[in-house]
């Protein structure tokens, strides 16, 4: 049985929701920017450094221990949200950035090779874009890009016709952070791998709001964030899979991350500690383990239908008014909570701005999107973006907020 | 602070209707600013006479403000020698920084010192006045 999300109860969760931006209820729209973090999350970094705080797998005293535990546990959880199989595939990192050019670092630079194809998708993060783009550089291959189909979709013709032996790499994002599309990754996936090329995914925007199993995707690596997901910030993951985890060499080099080291060399300890080097973000990890649980707490599936009835009252809403004009798919079908829009005549930065003194907070700019900018032949795009916080009532008053932007202007 | 004086007559007359805003075939200078966080984009055209900016324009694409801000700027250094232009960026800096600063000499730029209010907004009034900045950093390292 469907259960209805109730998001005035849930805002009583997360305190900050109660900021009053020039005295009106915020209202925010920027969640595929971050997201806030309930009551529960704050408090597990509190109870953190109140009870357990000691550096992790180095000393053999109780807070050690204790700390430690923590650490793992968190590491497992993750692992069962995505369903990873083994914790040992989980890595932690300081954000879906730094998982991608962990990847573009050590695998790539060993494994991608002059005259070899990585295919990208035009709508990708710039972090999916520059990792490769230096890759590409230095080993003198080629990156190729697969454009969007009249449907503001992926063009999956085009990308078939991409694929041949030299490609090694295909790196897609999951969901898009501009358009909203959800990309058929498992098919994606198995179409590279029917070529011999890896795959990595990036799913900073798909793990937040919806159910995600790396093992049915079947991709080889599949990077995110902490902090898009209501857990803290400096807080990412990489998974690996398992097959691949030893082959991978290591990315930085330091403490925590050996086995054995001599004056001149140094062995390495075993996934996915040989990919932690240095003294990991362990509140960032606690923190992230209780946002899973508040998320499996309210379940993805009511998440993410909940987001969809937004987006589709809301787009619906704003194809009512003549001067907006929306990016992206018209239809609901595979399409996240986000919306990219433009005002006639308005830059995105003064519609934020006039929106602002409303208590509203949405994203202008190009949002890390520069070629897909480009490609929509747009300087830069309003984007509102959902989450579970988020309700119509809200819808309604960012739509009469939108509505008056043009009468700033003296354009009515 | 309030929008209606973020968008004022006068900031609105100047990022809709920029008699300054326009292409300078024979410009001596042709200077490029970018805001990469916003997408801001101008160019400022410089023709000299010496030292002194005997004639200026711009071409550009970006928020009112950004925009605005770059035509007033353009309307106040047209004739002005480049020391005196020079005076004018700091002075307009201190204002959206709100440094105590004596606002006579910005013209119809002073009615951006609101924009002082809206931090998110002040590196779009700035662009012009950096851009312009370089400029005169470029000539003297050039001397």
């Amino acid at each position: 049985m469907e259960k209805i999300i109730d998001a005035r109860k849930i805002r009583e969760d997360f305190p900050i929701l109660k900021v009053r931006p020039y005295g009106k209820s915020l209202i925010y729209f920027d969640n595929a920017a971050t997201t806030q973090k309930p009551e529960s999350v704050i408090k597990a970094i509190d109870d953190y450094y109140s009870g357990m705080n000691a550096n992790v797998y180095r000393s053999a005293h109780y807070l050690s221990g204790v700390a430690t535990n923590a650490y793992e546990e968190a590491r497992n959880r993750v692992a069962k949200f995505i369903n990873a199989g083994s914790e040992n595939t989980i890595i932690f990192t300081r954000n879906a950035t730094e998982s991608i050019n962990l990847v573009a670092y050590t695998w790539a630079m060993d494994n991608i090779n002059e005259g070899d194809e990585i295919i990208l998708t035009v709508a990708e993060h710039h972090s999916n874009i520059l990792p490769w783009q230096m890759v590409a550089d230095r080993k003198g291959a080629k990156l190729r890009y697969v454009y969007l189909n009249e449907d503001s979709r992926l063009d999956m013709a085009s990308y078939k016709d991409m694929l041949n032996s030299r490609v090694k790499l295909v790196a897609v994002q999951h969901v898009s952070n501009v358009l909203g599309i959800i990309n058929p990754v498992e098919e994606i996936t198995e179409m590279a791998h029917k070529v011999g090329a890896k795959v990595l995914i990036d799913g900073a925007q798909s793990v937040p709001h919806m159910r995600v199993d790396v093992r049915k995707i079947g991709c080889d690596f599949f990077a995110f964030s902490g902090h898009k997901m209501m857990g803290p910030m400096g807080i990412g993951i990489l998974y690996v899979k398992k097959e691949l985890l030893n082959s991978v060499p290591p990315f930085l080099r330091g403490g925590e991350m050996i086995d054995e080291v001599y004056e001149d060399r140094a062995t390495f300890a075993v996934p996915p500690l040989k990919f932690e080097a240095g003294t990991p973000n362990v509140e960032g990890a606690v923190g992230l383990s209780a946002a899973i649980e508040y998320i499996e707490g309210i379940g993805l599936d009511n998440i993410h239908s909940h987001e969809a009835e937004l987006t589709q009252y809301a787009l619906e809403k704003m194809r009512e008014i003549d001067f907006v004009d929306i990016y992206g798919p018209r239809d609901m079908r595979d399409r996240g909570g986000v919306i990219s829009f433009n005002v006639a005549d308005i830059h995105p930065h003064d519609v934020s701005t006039i929106l602002d003194q409303d208590g509203i907070a949405i994203r202008s700019g190009h949002h890390c999107a520069l070629p897909l900018m480009r490609y929509l032949d747009v300087p830069a795009t309003c984007r509102a973006s959902f989450y579970i916080y988020n309700d119509m009532d809200e819808v309604d008053v960012f739509i009469d907020s939108l509505k008056n932007v043009r009468k700033w202007f003296k354009w009515s | 602070m309030e929008l209606n004086q973020l968008y004022s007559e006068i900031i609105l007359e100047h990022y809709q209707n920029s008699p300054n805003k326009k292409k300078m075939d024979d410009a001596d200078i042709e200077e490029k600013g970018h805001n990469p966080l916003c997408g801001d984009t101008i160019t400022i055209y410089l023709k000299m006479d010496g030292d002194i900016i005997k004639d200026a324009s711009f071409t550009g694409q970006g928020c009112a403000i950004s925009q605005a801000s770059t035509s007033m700027l353009i309307d106040l250094v047209k004739g002005k020698k480049l020391d005196e232009a020079k005076k004018l960026i700091q002075e307009f800096t201190d204002m959206l920084y709100k440094r105590d600063v004596d606002l006579d000499d910005l013209g119809d730029a002073q009615a951006l010192s609101g924009v002082a209010d809206f931090p998110a907004r002040v590196k779009c009034a700035l662009l012009p006045w950096k851009t312009l900045e370089e400029v005169m950093e470029e000539k003297e390292e050039g001397k």
